[in-house]
């Protein structure tokens, strides 16, 4: 496959751990952020750490748009899906996701009419092919995802399909981004950055990064290969002594981000004054609305929404986990309450979690793996002269 | 974050010029191209495609350049564990 | 003449003389009518309806036609035609293969097959993972109101040809109706009895350090032509489903090499799903290196696409085989000698630690664990 299977070369993958293992300070830890969940999925299914020193350690972020949307969230949109003559649409990531009262796989079972698709105009297909139900989208995602939603909420105006409406949860990635960089919990030495929210928002918008806060952020592709060299790209940053933007995934992201994708956002959705993210609490301007001028595709308008705020369970620790103040395998109830087939969180539920990534992938000593798949340890160290 | 891959242009829609018919490995699926400027991706060109939606035109150019990079590095060490070897061997 | 004539006509020499003219005519025609419905009941039978109704369920008429018209008609064998509650067969001494699965895929109609071609293989296949000679197939038909009689001549013309691809006979079954809505059209049980002619023990507690894994052809066609056939994706590629009765391809494995501890074939949980059974039930690690595993490009095109892990994606044709160690590249050989198994691999091996799990060598060089499946492949999105 083009662009995907040369950018997961082994060869040039020891190539760059070695290089990376060269920069590494002797007795110095580097902890790099990777905001996307995304990256935490590449990361543990290739089995990428293997190439990275000791030394180097990547915390996962708030940046999987399923793991952080509160329970109350999904029982509005459980709500929504119950009320007759409703089919609710979504990403298959959703449907196992808990609510106050159960998942979307649970409420289907129960009766309510809640079907997978790959693509919202996926969903409009199914409002224009069933004119008596209302078609409901539940909407989520960065901003990778919000100009998809904004065009087919724009298709849907133009065609004049009122029996079509999104559920909006679409947040953004700066303000999650600056309340990492707020906390005090947590000392990181750089960014890996989200390469396909960067598709949309381009690279700007982290300038207040490296300049306020004085860590560097390469914004970084999807292959394992991308990874490695955003590494190898933060190290040499911090061997040079500086804190600056950089572009990794310059094959796909451009500088300023895509222009068309940015208005159709403008055009249907706004900022709201503030949102609960699960984990990071209310954070002001974060997530999307539907606009006054698309209200007939707003479900929050045409469905009466409990809207009730659900507590987290006492045990859960996805806050923590998201905030990469906690690894997995530290919360409390990692691997026995919370596991993939019975999740506490939405760590351990979307494919993207931390929680579910490590514990599907890489739960198992990294030592006795290795001497199982009988692989010398990649990262070889070219001593010093 | 979320699931992008990489797929060529096979046409554009005569009907719907706002769509395309991809080629992922073998499997085609109609994308919509309404995110990029009209007229910047035909036939042969490779795009990003996220949930039925190209987002990016992929920068050939880029994509080479990133890879001599990594071949660079990936000379960088051969030459750095030969000139190992032979220092060994001394 | 008239009717009166022939009254007039009857003469009365003898009493019964005349009641005998008249009444030969009139049972005459009697009879005639008689030997037209009897020559019309022992006519072969012929479906009218175009659906099936209720009354093709209740055991009666309709029912008979429609087991005479359709399966009869398809299935063609003795045993079946004598039309008995069950079908009896001398067995051979030595052991028996007994297995029962139930179909209900969607849709029906698939590229490379449809539910009843996956009802015969299905069964073969899991009676020729013990080494068994596959023998008879029962086959229980769960219908829906208003089912198109032609789609199920359909399928019982592809269970018909499967079986005897697959050298077995459908010797007895069962058909009942529900009402519409009850049922997604067709739902369809077959259970197999096979005979097994070796002296082998094929078992998933059987494996050792040291085995081999390999893997009969390229995996993942089955779930994915399925996934894209029904239709709500809108993709569209060439894949078909691989479907296949395995049978004659065990038999050369086995001829060939005898040290195979355990076949298994991926349905559903595709192929991970199998080497997570072994690790469990052998208590060993399972390695598989991920750049030896046969796959399609549009399978991992349309996997890409759908953010699922072809590791997990059903296959219908296609089997998991350990092997002593020793002996995997002439397992491997046999394999390729047969049609079914041109695009065989060895996969993986067996090791003692770390027990229970099972480890991929990704391609990239790196380590991951493969663990069993949760849930449905649920495609990623985001």
């Amino acid at each position: 496959m083009r662009f995907v299977d040369e950018f997961r070369d082994a060869a040039k993958a020891r190539a760059l751990s070695a290089q990376i293992s060269a920069l590494c300070e002797p007795g110095r830890h580097y902890k790099f952020m990777e905001v996307c969940g995304g990256h935490t999925h590449t990361i543990y299914k290739h089995g990428l750490e293997d190439y990275l020193p000791e030394t180097v350690t990547l915390v996962h972020g708030p940046g999987c748009p399923v793991c952080v949307i509160p329970m109350g969230r999904v029982d509005d949109a459980i709500a929504i899906a119950e009320q007759p003559d409703v089919i609710m649409t979504t990403f298959g990531d959703m449907m196992r996701v808990p609510g106050g009262n159960g998942s979307f796989l649970d409420a289907n079972a129960a009766g309510a009419d809640i079907r997978m698709v790959y693509s919202p105009l996926d969903s409009l297909k199914i409002a224009r092919e069933n004119p008596d139900k209302r078609v409901v989208f539940m909407a989520i995602g960065f901003e990778t995802t919000a100009p998809s939603t904004a065009m087919t909420v724009l298709r849907a105006a133009a065609e004049g399909l009122e029996n079509f409406s999104i559920f909006c949860n679409h947040v953004t990635i700066i303000p999650a981004i600056k309340a990492i960089l707020d906390s005090p919990d947590l000392r990181l030495d750089g960014f890996i950055g989200p390469g396909h929210v960067s598709t949309v928002i381009g690279c700007r918008p982290y300038d207040f990064i490296a300049r306020d806060h004085n860590k560097p952020l390469v914004c970084a592709g999807f292959e394992p290969l991308d990874i490695l060299q955003s590494v190898y790209q933060l190290l040499i940053q911090l061997a040079e002594g500086r804190s600056e933007v950089e572009n990794q995934y310059s094959r796909v992201v451009p500088w300023d981000g895509n222009p068309r994708a940015l208005k159709a956002i403008g055009e249907t959705m706004e900022l709201r004054p503030y949102f609960e993210w699960r984990g990071l609490g209310f954070i002001s301007h974060s997530a999307l609305q539907v606009r006054e001028a698309y209200a007939v595709h707003d479900a929050e308008r045409v469905f009466d929404v409990p809207g009730v705020r659900v507590a987290d369970p006492k045990a859960c620790q996805c806050g923590e986990v998201l905030k990469g103040v906690l690894k997995p395998w530290e919360c409390k109830v990692f691997g026995t309450a919370c596991t993939p087939e019975t999740p506490i969180g939405t760590c351990m539920v979307s494919s993207e979690g931390a929680c579910a990534a490590y514990y599907n992938f890489g739960r198992f000593s990294r030592d006795r793996v290795r001497q199982a798949t009988a692989l010398p340890s990649p990262t070889v160290r070219v001593p010093s002269s | 974050m979320c699931l992008g891959i990489p797929g060529e242009v096979v046409e554009i829609l005569v009907d719907r010029p706002d769509l395309a018919m991809v080629d992922v490995s073998g499997v085609k699926r109609a994308i919509n191209i309404g995110l990029l400027d009209k007229g910047e991706v035909g036939p042969g060109d490779w795009v990003l495609i996220h949930v039925g939606f190209a987002m990016s035109k992929i920068d050939e150019e880029e994509a080479k350049a990133a890879m001599e990079f990594l071949e660079g590095i990936g000379q960088a060490y051969e030459e750095e564990m030969a000139a190992l070897l032979e220092s060994r061997i001394e | 003449m008239s009717a009166r004539d022939l009254h007039e006509n009857h003469v009365t020499d003898e009493a019964g003389q005349d009641e005998h003219v008249i009444g030969s005519e009139h049972r005459g025609r009697e009879q005639q009518v008689l030997d037209r419905i009897d020559k019309a009941r022992r006519r072969k039978a012929k479906i009218r309806e175009e659906r099936i109704t209720m009354a093709h369920g209740a055991g009666g008429k309709a029912t008979h036609t429609l087991i005479e018209a359709v399966f009869l008609d398809a299935f063609r064998n003795p045993m079946l035609e004598k039309m008995e509650d069950q079908a009896v067969f001398p067995v051979a001494e030595g052991r028996l293969a007994f297995t029962t699965d139930s179909y209900v895929v969607s849709p029906l109609f698939f590229p490379g097959g449809d539910i009843g071609e996956l009802a015969v293989n299905g069964t073969v296949n899991d009676l020729a993972m013990s080494g068994a000679r596959p023998l008879h197939l029962s086959a229980g038909f769960i219908l829906e109101e208003g089912f198109a009689i032609a789609d199920l001549q359909r399928i019982a013309a592809s269970m018909a040809a499967a079986a005897t691809a697959a050298g077995v006979t459908i010797v007895t079954g069962d058909t009942k109706v529900v009402q519409r809505g009850k049922a997604d059209g067709c739902y369809i049980n077959t259970a197999g009895v096979g005979v097994l002619e070796r002296e082998v023990t094929l078992e998933a507690g059987r494996a050792r350090p040291g085995d081999k894994v390999l893997v009969s052809g390229p995996i993942g066609d089955h779930g994915v032509t399925i996934m894209l056939a029904r239709g709500e994706l809108d993709i569209s590629s060439d894949i078909t489903s691989d479907t296949a009765p395995l049978a004659g391809l065990v038999d050369t494995l086995l001829s060939s090499v005898d040290g195979v501890r355990c076949l298994r074939d991926a349905t559903r949980g595709g192929v991970a799903t199998i080497l997570n059974e072994v690790a469990v039930a052998s208590d060993v690690a399972v390695v598989v290196d991920e750049a030896s595993v046969p796959m399609r490009t549009e399978v991992r095109g349309a996997s890409e696409i759908l953010g699922i892990d072809p590791l997990y994606v059903a296959c219908e044709g296609r089997m998991v085989i350990v092997v002593d160690g020793t002996q995997a590249d002439a397992a491997l050989a046999a394999l390729r000698s047969h049609p079914l198994g041109a695009g065989a691999a060895i996969i993986g091996e067996v090791k003692a630690d770390p027990p229970t799990l099972v480890l991929l060598r990704t391609e990239f060089g790196g380590t991951r664990i493969v663990d069993m499946l949760i849930g449905d492949p649920l495609p990623r999105i985001c």
